[in-house]
């Protein structure tokens, strides 16, 4: 497929190209009213925001990763939070390294952590970490690694749908007992916090914070369109057909682990880097990031937003992130009620999500839940069919 | 047989005592004058006044010297008697007074008016002998195990005589266990080549610690390189004992990690196995199952609160309310949200997930979101002396038969009954079931309130070890689904034999690698088995589970 081909169908996309635009408002308002408006303004953005803005972008790029295989080729994985919290962790091993002696026990080269368990010198799966572009190539490489081998013994044996869901979820469990021992080398329990400075710029100060935004925003953007590509590719459409019928694409000669495999492993990846921005951004990364209800909870953003078409998936991850940080300090009981609730609804009456509400609209209906539960199905029924057809 | 013996013991005991002494009728009168001395005596005095009185033999004395051991025994300061008083607690201001002659009740006295005759830990530790030896003609077998331990304790001629004649007296086996070891072990000590030789034989079998220590130390050399023990014979029969003791041992531990493995085990087993009916059966990830058995533990929480005064009852009451309350809730979630969603698994999972945080919220706004405390019935708790190595707690020994209970009435009411027979049509074909008659609508919603039941009554099990609060769902539902994955979906045996499995390897590997790492090698592990079989130990063959795929 040819460059200008692929940027037509970008353009084509409307509801693509509004969600690209917003993402580039954000990159360029939120510097200006950061930085330019005075505190005192109504319209300036404080640090809070600033950071909570950054926080939801991160979720953003996570559901994107999430929503490229379960929205298209219908692999519902329950452990991408453990892809994540990896990135995240090993962004934050570069993180502690630049603490250097300014951490509470003033050693230069241990982690105040090291230092209080005793440790005399540095494991080695620490060496390098001082280092920035190696940090870089560790998360890419890590969740990438782990993603590839899981993926590629899980594929190869046909492991799916259910199963699949279940030993990801195994996996992410089984990682977060081990970052919980203190043994690990990791922080145990507490994790990574108190850091300093990232490439030399301090973490605290609102220029750093604006800059990691803008950047979070452009890699949400980048995560999109290279998850748009490779979609809209050859190898897309096979992934497609693997979601609707595997043995069928198998049986047409396909090697039907190998594209499933290394789609996965993109997304991990994804995944990861999300982590690795979230993680100077809210300055802590701890084991219970690997928790499976994290993982879960990413799913019901992709399954809020609509599932299939990644900027629903951006969308969905926001704006319940945005609902569970209102509601958490406004009405705390009714959070747990408000979003359980949600994700009922939205599995029962909107098997498209928030972005699926357009096309409900259209068909209006006039009976009762019960008939708007079968015309979900029946719907869900007609799109696989249309994707079997295409 | 058994009968002359119980005479006999009776009546020799108390000759054999007065036998040693002069006085053969002890007086009301004597004992009151001795006890007189107490008050101004000192300890090394009171210890000559508590060896005339026990000298006598006779069992009256016992209280007084119990009383006199225990704190309890005043002297009146008005009129200078001596009184047991029946409980010296310090909250009590006025405490009631027993005669030390007659033990009848002896009205009371105020704190101020009596003064309490004191103990070293000399004439304590005198005073625990003596009063074992008046509890080793006691009826009860557990006070006479108690006496023999105390007087092996610290082991002089005396003592020995009793213990001997007791032994060959006594009839109760754990009773004369220990009094053959007591004295064994004092052969060991004292006796010649043959008699040591005679010891060893009968310790050889006892597996208790410090039976293994003091044969082992036989085998040691002194600093100057002499053997603690002369007698090469004795030395060869002593190690022969000590490694068939550690072969014992060895066994015996292998058992305990067995046993608690399969209490392991059957915890997982249990909160799997109402999930092997709704995700196994009827294809439905339910999420919310945690949270069916929190409901359970709570209405085991809330019987409680109901009869706090009838523990065990309000347990065993609990058992079908729970199945009840778990069965309901299940049935109504199968018949607002779940019957939509049948054939897309994943989506009941979003779904059932919502439903699980709904639930938490409400038991957190219901009950706070504080643990409750859920007590244990007093015969749950204890333990079950197997041999000197190996204790068995009869809370795990419940679970374990709680589990093979709930789980064979399931197998009953799927295979027996005509609910069961229905269960299996539908879930094998469901529209040739439907044809032949079966609501099968019906069927869906009794299948996800059985499976639900048998959560609520996980739940009652889980409350008695576990904190009951609002998160206890949260972490079993990991597990419960591996468990059900790893035994084959569909397969309730499966689950059985997977959760068991589980357990024990989890144990056998726990005192190598500490609990945490066992549990993530036993997850890796499972991650590698469904890789490699990724239908499970026991996967279903036929048609229906090929279409299922």
């Amino acid at each position: 497929m040819s460059g200008a081909r692929r940027w037509a169908l970008i353009e084509q996309d409307r509801a693509g190209t509004v969600f690209l635009a917003v993402l580039a408002v954000l990159a360029i308002a939120s510097p200006i009213l950061n930085q330019l408006v005075p505190a005192s303004s109504p319209f300036h953005l404080s640090a809070y925001w600033l950071t909570l803005i950054g926080k939801y972008l991160c979720y953003a790029i996570l559901a994107v990763a999430i929503d490229l295989i379960w929205g298209f080729g219908g692999i519902l994985s329950l452990g991408h939070a453990a892809f994540f919290a990896l990135g995240g962790y090993v962004m934050g091993m570069y993180l502690m390294r630049q603490i250097g002696a300014r951490g509470v026990y003033g050693d230069p080269v241990l982690p105040d952590f090291m230092v209080f368990l005793n440790w005399q010198k540095l494991p080695w799966f620490w060496i390098g970490f001082n280092h920035f572009w190696f940090a870089l190539v560790v998360i890419v490489a890590v969740p990438a690694a782990l993603a590839w081998v899981f993926g590629w013994f899980a594929f190869r044996s046909r492991v799916t749908g259910v199963y699949f869901s279940i030993i990801t979820q195994a996996l992410s469990y089984a990682l977060m007992l081990a970052f919980f021992r203190n043994d690990m080398g990791f922080g145990g329990n507490n994790g990574f916090t108190d850091f300093k400075e990232i490439l030399g710029f301090d973490l605290h100060a609102d220029s750093t914070r604006v800059a990691l935004l803008v950047i979070t925003a452009g890699v949400l953007a980048a995560g999109y369109l290279a998850c748009r590509a490779i979609v809209d590719s050859r190898a897309g459409r096979l992934f497609r057909a693997i979601r609707d019928a595997e043995s069928r694409a198998r049986f047409l000669g396909y090697r039907v682990e190998s594209y499933k495999v290394w789609i996965f492993a993109f997304s991990a990846v994804l995944a990861g880097i999300a982590g690795a921005l979230y993680v100077p951004q809210v300055g802590i990364i701890n084991p219970s990031e690997f928790s499976p209800l994290n993982s879960i909870e990413a799913v019901i953003w992709v399954a809020i937003g609509g599932r299939g078409t990644l900027y629903g998936a951006a969308a969905g991850a926001v704006l319940v992130n945005y609902a569970k940080t209102y509601f958490t300090g406004a009405l705390p009981e009714v959070w747990l009620y408000a979003l359980g609730t949600l994700f009922v609804l939205v599995t029962l009456f909107l098997p498209r999500g928030l972005v699926g509400l357009g096309t409900l609209r259209r068909r209006t209906l006039d009976a009762g839940p019960a008939a708007l539960a079968i015309w979900a199905i029946r719907s869900e029924v007609g799109a696989s069919l249309e994707s079997k057809l295409k | 047989m058994f009968g002359t013996k119980l005479q006999v013991s009776w009546l020799l005991i108390p000759v054999l005592l007065c036998g040693r002494t002069a006085l053969a009728q002890p007086s009301g009168g004597d004992v009151a004058a001795a006890l007189s001395g107490l008050r101004e005596a000192t300890f090394i005095e009171k210890e000559e006044v508590v060896e005339r009185l026990s000298a006598r033999g006779d069992p009256s004395v016992r209280p007084v010297l119990a009383a006199l051991l225990e704190d309890r025994l005043f002297v009146r300061q008005s009129d200078q008697r001596v009184f047991i008083v029946k409980s010296a607690d310090d909250r009590l201001t006025s405490l009631d007074l027993i005669d030390p002659v007659s033990l009848a009740g002896a009205g009371s006295a105020t704190r101020d008016d009596l003064a309490k005759i004191g103990t070293n830990n000399r004439l304590r530790k005198r005073l625990r002998t003596l009063v074992a030896r008046f509890d080793l003609s006691s009826e009860d077998a557990a006070v006479r195990l108690a006496a023999v331990a105390e007087i092996s304790r610290a082991l002089d001629a005396e003592s020995l005589a009793l213990l001997r004649t007791q032994s060959a007296l006594e009839r109760h086996a754990g009773v004369k266990e220990e009094i053959d070891i007591g004295l064994a072990l004092a052969a060991l000590d004292t006796g010649d080549s043959r008699a040591r030789l005679d010891a060893i034989a009968a310790l050889a079998h006892s597996l208790r610690p410090p039976v293994r220590n003091r044969l082992a130390s036989l085998l040691e050399r002194t600093e100057n390189g002499v053997f603690a023990e002369p007698d090469g014979q004795v030395r060869a029969a002593a190690a022969r004992a000590v490694r068939a003791i550690d072969r014992w041992r060895a066994v015996s531990r292998v058992v305990e990690m067995l046993f608690f493995g399969l209490s392991v085990g059957s915890v997982l087993v249990l909160v799997a196995v109402g999930l092997a009916v709704t995700f196994g059966v009827m294809g439905v990830i339910n999420m919310a199952h945690g949270e069916l058995m929190m409901l359970g533990a709570y209405t085991t929480y809330v019987m409680q609160l109901a009869l706090p005064n009838h523990i065990a009852a309000s347990i065993l009451l609990a058992i079908p309310a729970a199945f009840l309350v778990s069965g309901l809730v299940g049935v109504v979630l199968e018949r607002t949200i779940i019957r939509f969603l049948y054939g897309r698994p994943l989506e009941t999972l979003l779904a059932t997930f919502g439903v699980s945080l709904v639930l938490q919220q409400v038991v957190r706004s219901v009950f706070s979101a504080n643990n409750r405390s859920v007590e244990t019935p007093a015969w749950m708790s204890g333990t079950i002396q197997v041999n000197g190595a190996l204790a068995i707690t009869v809370n795990r020994l419940c679970i374990i038969l709680f589990t093979l209970v709930v789980f064979a009435i399931l197998q009953v009411v799927l295979k027996r009954t005509r609910l069961g027979l229905e269960i299996r049509a539908v879930s094998q074909n469901r529209a040739m079931a439907q044809a032949m008659g079966i609501r099968t609508n019906r069927v869906d919603a009794m299948t996800f309130g059985l499976g639900s039941g048998v959560a609520g009554i996980a739940g009652v099990a889980l409350s008695q070890f576990t904190n009951v609060g609002p998160n206890l769902g949260q972490s079993y539902i990991i597990s419960s689904f591996m468990v059900v994955v790893f035994g084959g979906v569909g397969s309730l045996w499966g689950t059985l034999v997977g959760g068991l499995s589980m357990g024990v390897v989890d144990q056998l590997l726990e005192p190598y690698a500490g609990a945490v790492l066992a549990k993530i090698f036993v997850l890796v592990a499972l991650i590698v088995f469904i890789q490699r079989w990724p239908r499970g130990l026991f996967p279903q063959t036929g048609r229906a589970a090929e279409s299922q795929a």
